[in-house]
């Protein structure tokens, strides 16, 4: 697993180019890569945004599955979920797009919050099977175990 | 011409180019919009070619700051071509729920470049036409 800290505005961008590197090593594509760095570029931006600190933990699914990413700070939390996930809400008038989008972008999205303890929202993307495929066919980048 | 973004700003007689190469953290991105804004000022460019083919991403930051940077520059009396986006950028973006609504762009410098040319072209005889407009109103005045 990789952590990356949030503290700076500039550890967003580390977040992002880490995730997307992760995502180029596992055997997704460019478009998937793309949606995973926008997605973890977006959710980085709220933790330092609305919790000023945190982190990001990129870790790869088992067996080559997939990627997950989970941004967690000890922030003021969420107080309605339903509507931050709402397009275009958001409460200091930005474009309220970063966690809907962020949803749409992955496979699998899920928010815990508590008003006051923080947030942690996890993203999950999956690799198709002829991803699967093209990693099994092809000699392993980082030298571990390739799928059978 | 280097603005405080650091990324340059090169004029080409009417028109300005921004090729961004670099992985734009905000401030970064809020900083380019004032150069490039303060540059149109200063030179009266009529329009600005923005090169994002380098750009890996978009997100819903970068992107209010490229249609804002289109929608202010347009006060100015400057229009603004975003070129080169790579298509998976496009693609996220869309998915991402965020339209460049109102923002032209191009595939590239050549075709950004000749759309500027375009759209400087109509905005000319659509301001020689409101011209035309006035003078005739103004013969209709004399001939009653
Ligand atoms: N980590 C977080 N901690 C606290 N509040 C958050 C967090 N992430 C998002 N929010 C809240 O959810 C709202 C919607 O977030 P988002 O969809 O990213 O839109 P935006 O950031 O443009 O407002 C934010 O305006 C903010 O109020
Ligand atoms: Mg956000």
């Amino acid at each position: 697993m990789t952590v990356v800290q949030i503290r700076e505005e500039s550890d967003i961008v580390r977040a992002r180019t880490t995730a997307k590197e992760a995502a180029r090593e596992l055997g997704f594509g460019l478009v998937d890569q793309t949606r995973i760095s926008t997605a973890v570029s977006e959710l980085a931006r709220n933790i330092f945004l609305y919790a000023g600190e945190g982190e990001v933990h990129i870790e790869e699914l088992n067996n080559h599955h997939g990627i997950r990413v989970s941004f967690i700070d000890h922030g003021p939390g969420i107080e309605d979920v339903d509507l931050a996930m709402k397009d275009g809400w958001s409460s200091v008038r930005a474009m309220g797009k970063g966690l809907p989008g962020a949803k749409r972008l992955s496979d699998r999205m899920e928010i815990h919050t508590e008003t006051g303890e923080g947030t942690t929202v996890t993203i999950e993307k999956w690799l198709s099977p002829s991803s699967k495929l093209r990693i099994a066919s092809s000699p392993n980048p980082r030298g571990g175990p390739s799928l059978t | 011409m280097l603005g405080i973004s650091s990324i340059p700003i090169l004029k080409l007689r009417d028109f300005l180019i921004v090729s961004i190469q670099i992985d734009l953290h905000d401030r970064m991105a809020e900083q380019l919009q004032q150069d490039i804004l303060e540059q149109i000022s200063q030179t009266q460019a009529k329009g600005v070619l923005i090169d994002i083919s380098a750009l890996e991403m978009v997100d819903s930051f970068i992107g209010r700051i490229l249609a804002d940077t289109a929608r202010m520059a347009s006060t100015l009396d400057s229009e603004i071509v975003i070129v080169g986006m790579q298509p998976a950028v496009a693609i996220t973006l869309i998915e991402l729920g965020l339209s460049l609504g109102g923002v032209r762009t191009a595939l590239n410098l050549d075709e950004g470049y000749e759309l500027l040319q375009q759209t400087l072209e109509e905005k000319a005889s659509e301001g020689q036409t409101s011209e035309e407009a006035l003078a005739e109103e103004a013969d209709d005045g004399g001939s009653d």
